[in-house]
């Protein structure tokens, strides 16, 4: 070992800046290194520690890479059908009207297989908080095609590229149902620095609060990046996705109180 | 004023050495290790003492393994 940098004179409680939230589970999370879904459930937990509703609070885990979620985050979860999370959501938030209800999904689950339960919970209005992870590709299944996949982007099922005269446009999720009247409050945020880190918490904890308040969908898109699935190492995949996601996928609010702001 | 100084602590076993904490931290004070922990991974380290305890690197880390002090010297 080289050099001990260690200062252990001020590991003190009145010291602690930050540590884990109880929130976490002690499990090891199983997505790959640098992956964004970890940076997701971690900001997810914290804002359900700060806001003292663990006990509160009932999560609806999609099919995908984040189908363990429920591993690793100690509030009470349920497993849905592939894309189905919105549905189920709907009806565990209809049965308890007090509880906080949330679902994590991919943009697999949502954006492909569950586009339906999803725009229906949104146009619906029902007082959930839908959690939207988007990476631009089916991550667990082996880095295929997915509806968010970028023009020119290459996957394992596009290997030259997304041509959209055969493959059709991307989807953007987050756009689509803010012009629904059921939505509350919908934005785009993103985990890749510490400052988009700092941002997405907030937005993430402003839905709770509308949630909390009796308000519509509050829908909170996450552009991630998918190191495995892009074939780059995670701070190049950070990279790559600020050159190229965040162009076509725009960061920052769509609508707050109801109101378009975009 | 009062001079600042931090410390990270970080959990070795659960680093899956990513690398991300390194372009979050503002002081370079986090590199990858030669060493690997028990899967095998090159896990983050401290490579000096300049830590200011902004917990930048804690906020960034996928995995949640940082923990940061901060105190006035």
């Amino acid at each position: 070992m080289s050099e001990n940098f260690d200062r252990p004179e001020i590991r003190k409680p009145e010291n602690l800046i930050y540590s884990r939230t109880k929130v976490l589970t002690d499990n090891i999370m199983h997505y790959c290194p640098g992956c964004g879904h970890g940076t997701a459930h971690r900001i997810l937990a914290e804002v359900i520690d700060e806001m003292g509703i663990q006990n509160d609070t009932i999560g609806v885990a999609p099919v995908g890479c984040s189908v363990l979620a429920y591993n690793y985050l100690d509030v009470d979860m349920a497993e849905a059908a592939h894309g189905r999370a919105p549905a189920l959501a709907t009806a565990i938030k209809r049965l308890n009207p007090n509880k906080f209800v949330f679902t994590y999904q991919g943009d697999g689950d949502l954006a492909a297989i569950g586009t339906g339960e999803t725009i229906h919970a949104c146009n619906r209005g029902e007082k959930i908080v839908i959690i939207f992870i988007n990476n631009g590709i089916y991550g667990m299944t082996g880095g295929q095609m997915a509806p968010t996949t970028l023009e020119g982007m290459k996957t394992a099922t596009c290997p030259y590229g997304r041509d959209i005269s055969i493959m059709g446009n991307p989807l953007k999720m987050t756009e689509l149902v803010s012009h629904l009247k059921g939505t509350y409050y919908v934005t785009r945020q993103s985990v890749q620095t510490p400052a988009s880190v700092r941002k997405t918490k907030a937005a993430l904890r402003k839905a709770f609060e509308y949630q909390k308040d009796g308000k519509g969908a509050c829908f909170v898109e996450i552009v991630s990046s998918c190191n495995s699935g892009w074939k780059m190492t995670p701070v190049q995949a950070n990279k790559w996705m600020e050159e190229n996601m965040f162009p076509f996928y725009e960061l920052g609010d769509i609508k707050v109180d109801g109101e378009l702001v975009k | 004023m009062a001079n600042i100084i931090g410390d990270v602590v970080i959990d070795i076993e659960k680093c899956k050495g990513c690398g991300v904490c390194m372009t979050g931290c503002p002081k370079g004070v986090l590199a990858l290790s030669k060493d690997v922990n028990s899967k095998g991974y090159n896990f983050a380290m401290k490579v000096n003492a300049d830590c200011i305890g902004c917990a930048s690197c804690a906020m960034i880390c996928p995995d949640g393994v940082i923990t940061v002090y901060r105190a006035k010297e």
